[in-house]
């Protein structure tokens, strides 16, 4: 299982590089949305998987057969922050397209010729 | 008062969130910002004769012991950091009366710089990796929303960039913390330099120290890291890049300094070798930048570049004086820079332009911000018996102690070229003959002159009383160095 999870987590840094190399913003956003899933699914793999095992000790889960519930909050606390980011990233794409009338950042860079 | 170290925390937060009930009254937001800021910094002078006297202090939240709750440290390295930071958010609130502008006051400005505050101090202050990481967070959401704030198009522009970075540089962090909680099964601070000895596999753990070198240089600035800073930088008003260029970097330089001297120890050869070439490509990248732009902010902000590599050279000797002297250079540079950068953008605002060549003569109109400019500048390039001078001398002295003796040579060469790049606004825009200025009312002028010449005033006083502080500076370099005092006073309370 934590086999195909790195392969998974490898496809989305992957397509995240991917779309982040590109030119038009939204696509960038949507890529920064991926890299910061696979981070979170890196997580939770790195705590070990588990199977069905339940994170809290109660009556009848021994010590030895639960799962590791740290990762679980960590990667709730990660995901609430880049939802937080991620939002905002957009409101401020769009603001950006307003004023600076493009979604290119190609046009964006901030040199002379393009202020 | 076990929980004295939290303060400096929840006061700008608590006066934060009562300044976003009024956003519109410009007196009322002026004062709370200023009181809150005030008390937080009565606060951290509390905590630091606590810690003088007592050692360090620590607090594990909700009662859950640690390793397992989230434990907040002070001792007095991080007490001495959260205690500039504070001093340097209180100036620039005063700073930003005359000169942020009514609409931007009225549009949530100073909550954004005390939840900023609140970010920054939490992250010198917290005792657990994925606590620094949300306090990251913290600081980094205030930090794009003040870089933005305003909307003109040069900031949104920049924004962008730097909410990309960022947003990269959170996401390597979220993995590197994932992969060192895999290898050691801890996340609190003190526990994982406990761990990490024990661990055989260096080469993994030699991995993950390097990227959490890149996480943090992303912060810091570090060598080929940098280049989203100045771009960035430049763009907001002159308050909000005096604060960027005191506190921001500075977070990351502490992060290195922090984990570099107590768990990421086990190949110091590798890593510490890594830490010391980088930190004098820093070095040399930065001169290279604030020689060759001719604008005033531009220059300063390339020497916030070569002074994260003179304190990361410090770091990297790991040895008494090197890193006393990057501790010292450390608070002297907050200081330092937020002083530069009220003086340039005093000369900014009454030149009406940031290009030295459309500047001249304001030592015949000007002659005190004159001179303090120039007290400033020489503080800055380490001329004693100024405030750069005691923290360089020890970085330098280190160097020559440790392995790098050649690291010592390029500071003490470099040394010259930011005197130089100092000097040359100082040629340009106060020397020759006098140019047409913006006329600037008298009040105005004042206002932005008592801060900056206090901030001033602060730096030389360090400088000359260098002696006074040296206990507080030692007993600091010797918990980085003695990671068994700082584990002791976490884990067995």
């Amino acid at each position: 299982m934590e086999i195909i999870m790195s392969v998974v987590i490898g496809f989305l840094f992957m397509a995240a590089v991917y779309l982040m190399l590109s030119k038009s913003l939204i696509r960038i956003i949507i890529g920064t949305g991926l890299l910061s899933h696979g981070a979170h699914l890196l997580i939770l793999t790195m705590g070990g998987l588990g199977g069905t095992a339940p994170p809290v000790v109660a009556d009848g889960v021994s010590i030895s057969d639960y799962v590791d519930p740290l990762p679980q909050a960590l990667i709730l606390t990660a995901i609430v922050i880049s939802f937080a980011v991620t939002s905002f990233f957009l409101v401020l794409a769009y603001r950006s397209y307003q004023e600076l009338g493009t979604d290119n950042v190609n046009l964006m860079r901030g040199t002379e010729d393009n202020d | 008062m076990i929980n004295l170290l939290l303060f400096p925390v929840l006061i700008p937060l608590l006066f934060a969130a009562i300044l976003l009930f009024f956003p519109k009254n410009i007196r009322m937001q002026r004062t709370f910002a200023a009181i809150g800021a005030g008390l937080a910094l009565v606060a951290v002078l509390f905590l630091i004769a606590k810690v003088k006297t007592d050692g360090i202090q620590a607090v594990t939240l909700g009662s859950w012991d640690a390793p397992f709750g989230i434990t907040m440290v002070s001792d007095l390295f991080s007490a001495l950091l959260v205690l500039s930071a504070t001093i340097i958010t209180l100036f620039i609130i005063f700073y930003s009366f005359p000169t942020i502008g009514a609409e931007r006051e009225q549009s949530f400005y100073y909550p954004a710089v005390l939840f900023l505050l609140t970010g920054v101090n939490g992250a010198f202050t917290t005792g657990d990796i994925f606590n620094l990481f949300v306090f990251f967070e913290v600081l980094l959401m205030s930090s794009y929303m003040l870089i933005v704030h305003g909307g003109e198009k040069p900031q949104l522009r920049e924004t962008i960039k730097y909410l990309l970075v960022n947003v990269i540089s959170s996401a390597l962090f979220v993995s590197a913390v994932a992969f060192l909680y895999s290898v050691t099964g801890t996340l609190n601070m003190a526990d994982l330099a406990v761990k990490i000895p024990q661990i055989e596999a260096t080469g993994i753990l030699t991995v993950i120290a390097v990227m959490f070198l890149m996480v943090f240089g992303f912060k810091a600035a570090i060598f080929p890291l940098y280049f989203w800073l100045p771009g960035a930088y430049h763009a907001p008003p002159t308050p909000i890049l005096a604060l960027f260029g005191a506190l921001l970097t500075k977070v990351g330089v502490y992060a290195i300094m922090r984990t570099y001297t107590l768990f990421f120890t086990m190949n110091t050869d590798f890593t510490h070798e890594l830490l010391a070439i980088i930190a004098i490509l820093t070095i040399l990248a930065g001169c290279i930048g604030a020689l060759a732009y001719f604008d005033v902010k531009k220059i300063i902000i390339y020497n916030i570049i070569i002074a994260v590599g003179v304190i990361l050279f410090g770091v990297s000797q790991l040895n008494e004086a090197g890193v006393d002297g990057a501790i010292f250079y450390l608070i002297h540079d907050m200081l330092i820079k937020a002083a530069l950068f009220f003086l340039v953008g005093i000369v900014a605002v009454i030149f009406g332009t940031s290009n030295l060549r459309q500047m001249g003569g304001l030592m015949k109109t000007h002659p005190f911000l004159g001179w303090v400019y120039l007290i400033t500048a020489f503080g800055l390039a380490g001329i004693p018996p100024l405030s750069g001078f005691p923290g360089k001398l020890l970085i330098v002295q280190g160097g020559f102690e440790g392995p790098h003796f050649w690291g010592s040579i390029v500071v003490l060469a470099t040394s010259l070229l930011v005197l130089l790049s100092a000097i040359r606004i100082f040629i340009y825009a106060f020397w020759g003959e006098p140019v047409e200025t913006v006329p600037l009312k008298k009040s105005t002028y004042r206002q932005m002159l008592i801060p900056s010449v206090l901030l001033v005033a602060i730096t030389v006083f360090i400088g000359v009383g260098a002696e006074l502080f040296m206990p507080l500076i030692n007993g600091a370099g010797e918990v980085l160095l003695n990671p068994s005092i700082y584990i002791d006073a976490v884990l067995k309370e």
